[in-house]
């Protein structure tokens, strides 16, 4: 399953022009607000029409080609859309709400089931309750649940947890987590908070101003230097690392998993071996060294190579760089003193020992791709 | 005293269907008029806007004889009904239900126009994202969330109907069993020597007629508020 996207819309003065596809897993639209991540939403689900002309396209069905003078109403598009708000009917409950879009699915022989649903989502108990008296997060499991019920071919997003507090975000990430795994459906995912981004997204389309100024895989993007914004809320520049548990080691409390980019090991996690995580591990996390490191009490010393240098930071004041090293495909970030790039000579192809610091888990993959694929979709 | 003459009861019931024929003939107007205002812009809107509020300004009179300019047996729609299709308004009590549902227009029309404007469009929009085509957005989501909205206006308009006398004598006349409603037997009777205790009697038959109908709807109104509140 695969949506492509070529399009083009004014309005006022701010210009949307945006070309980008996506095939399965969650694809994050990411940018501030005002980039334009909801309108070039609402122009995939044909609430709005492109008037500077575009294309949008699932699977090779054209749903909008404005030089073919063809554009395909939202009821007849396929696409799911979990709004911001919820946005539940108030005069029926929450039953109702999720069987709504049935009706248009029933013909469809991979209409999903709605125990399957309901239980993925964990609302059994709401369905006979009304609507309005449910919390901010069950409401927009209700919504998540009606837009898979019509069976979409493409689930659009739009920063479903944005107006929740931290604790209902938490309350609902894990179920996004395991709708990624478990379903075959390619999903648009919007926001502007990156934490979010890192521990969901498989592939990132970086919006500004109107334009797509970086797509790829997640984990790809997150180890460009300089590409994704360190934000107020505790963001800092660094990778994600796809990790498996390998095991345990009882007797010093370490985990052991697997990485594209080597053996790490981390104090212990609560997860049997076999477990998918993300693994993120922030640039100021790394040191570097050009040879083995002898006796170190860093656990984790990765051998790599440097792949590039981050081009901000190079005038005076500025003491930090950061550094993108590559692993056999893997890639991290890591920052460093100016001081030490020239000292060490550090330059692109520069063989290094990367000792990593500190390792947070972003986030679990229930199922998910195997470890083995470094970029992560 | 209390003991109704054939004349009376004649004139009540009469009343209630000429109120009960105009609100459930002109509902469906009402709806797709309040539609049209709420959520269509088209070239001519202020004068459609103006044209339903007309009677509500205009003495009842007036009104009546606009009516009977239009409708009657020589007016320019009452020939060309009455030839063609063999509808004949004047003097007829189906006359004073058009006069009735005219009077009561502009209150059904508000009332659920108002309804529409509180309903949030991103709603509708969700449900087309569902897979609903308009028409069953229609049925399914804005219907039922104007409900509280249909209701009201059907309650004013059946009370403006009940009670209406200036457009209704003007158009219909005054003819016992045929356009002799209510309050024209009312007022006849306030009219004649001796007919006091006759109007006495129609007034309080009047007044818990309206009451009733006021509980009633009130009660209807907070069972249809409850569901669309969600």
């Amino acid at each position: 399953m695969s949506l492509e996207i070529a399009l083009r819309h004014r309005q006022g003065d701010f210009a949307l022009d945006a070309a980008f596809s996506c095939a399965g897993g969650i694809t994050a639209l990411f940018g501030r607000s005002g980039a334009g991540k909801t309108t070039l939403v609402n122009l995939i689900a044909g609430l709005e029409r492109p008037n500077g002309g575009g294309r949008i396209a699932i699977d090779g069905r054209v749903l909008v080609d404005t030089d073919a003078g063809l554009f395909v109403p939202p009821h007849r598009r396929r696409i799911g859309y979990v709004f911001q708000e919820g946005r539940l009917f108030p005069h029926l409950d929450v039953r109702r709400n999720l069987l709504y879009g049935r009706v248009f699915a029933r013909d469809r022989r991979d209409a999903i089931a709605f125990d399957e649903v309901i239980g993925l989502l964990g609302i059994g108990d709401l369905l006979d309750r009304r609507t309005g008296g449910l919390s901010g997060g069950e409401k927009q499991r209700v919504a998540i649940g009606r837009a898979l019920l019509a069976r979409p071919q493409v689930l659009l997003m739009d920063e479903p947890l944005a107006a929740l507090d931290a604790a209902r975000k938490e309350e609902i990430l894990p179920y996004l987590e395991r709708l990624r795994a478990q379903l075959r459906l390619p999903v648009v995912y919007v926001s502007h908070a990156l934490p979010e981004v890192l521990r969901l997204a498989d592939q990132l389309v970086l919006l500004e101003e109107g334009r797509v100024r970086a797509a790829g895989p997640l984990a790809d993007l997150a180890a460009t230097p300089g590409l994704l914004p360190a934000d107020g809320e505790g963001h800092e520049a660094g990778a994600v690392l796809m990790a498996e548990v390998v095991g345990h080691d009882g007797d010093y409390g370490l985990t052991l998993l697997r990485t594209p980019a080597g053996p790490v090991r981390v104090p212990h996690l609560d997860h049997a071996p076999g477990s998918r995580l993300r693994l993120r591990i922030r640039a100021r996390d790394i040191t570097l060294a050009l040879g083995p490191p002898g006796d170190t009490s860093a656990l984790n010393v990765l051998p790599g190579m440097i792949a590039a240098i981050g081009g901000a930071g190079r005038g005076p004041g500025d003491a930090m760089v950061d550094l993108r090293l590559d692993f056999g495909g893997a890639a991290l970030l890591a920052r460093v003193t100016r001081l030490s790039v020239d000292r060490l000579g550090l330059a692109p192809g520069v063989a290094v020992y990367a000792m990593v610091k500190a390792v947070a888990v972003a986030g679990r993959d229930f199922g998910g791709r195997p470890v083995s694929d470094p970029a992560g979709g | 005293m209390f003991v109704l003459t054939p004349e009376e009861i004649t004139a009540i019931l009469l009343s209630l269907k000429v109120a009960a024929v105009a609100m459930a003939a002109s509902l469906p107007f009402g709806i797709a008029v309040a539609w049209l205002l709420a959520r269509r812009d088209f070239p001519g809107k202020a004068l459609v806007d103006a044209l339903v509020h007309m009677p509500l300004i205009l003495p009842p009179v007036v009104t009546g004889y606009a009516l009977l300019l239009l409708f009657g047996r020589r007016g320019l729609l009452g020939g060309w009904l009455g030839d063609q299709l063999g509808i004949v308004l004047a003097f007829r009590w189906t006359g004073a239900a058009l006069a009735c549902a005219v009077m009561g227009f502009p209150l059904l029309v508000r009332a659920i126009r108002l309804s529409i404007e509180a309903i949030d469009p991103r709603l509708e929009a969700a449900a087309g994202t569902l897979g609903a085509a308009p028409a069953f957005v229609f049925l399914t989501v804005t219907l039922p969330l104007m409900l509280p909205g249909i209701l009201a206006g059907m309650v004013l308009s059946f009370a403006r109907a009940f009670g209406e006398f200036g457009a209704t004598i003007t158009f219909v006349s005054n003819i016992p069993g045929e356009t002799q409603t209510l309050p024209t037997a009312i007022y006849v009777f306030t009219q004649v020597p001796g007919g006091d205790a006759q109007a006495l009697r129609l007034t309080l038959v009047a007044v818990a007629i309206a009451a009733a109908a006021l509980i009633g709807s009130e009660i209807l109104a907070r069972r249809v508020g409850r569901q669309v509140r969600g």
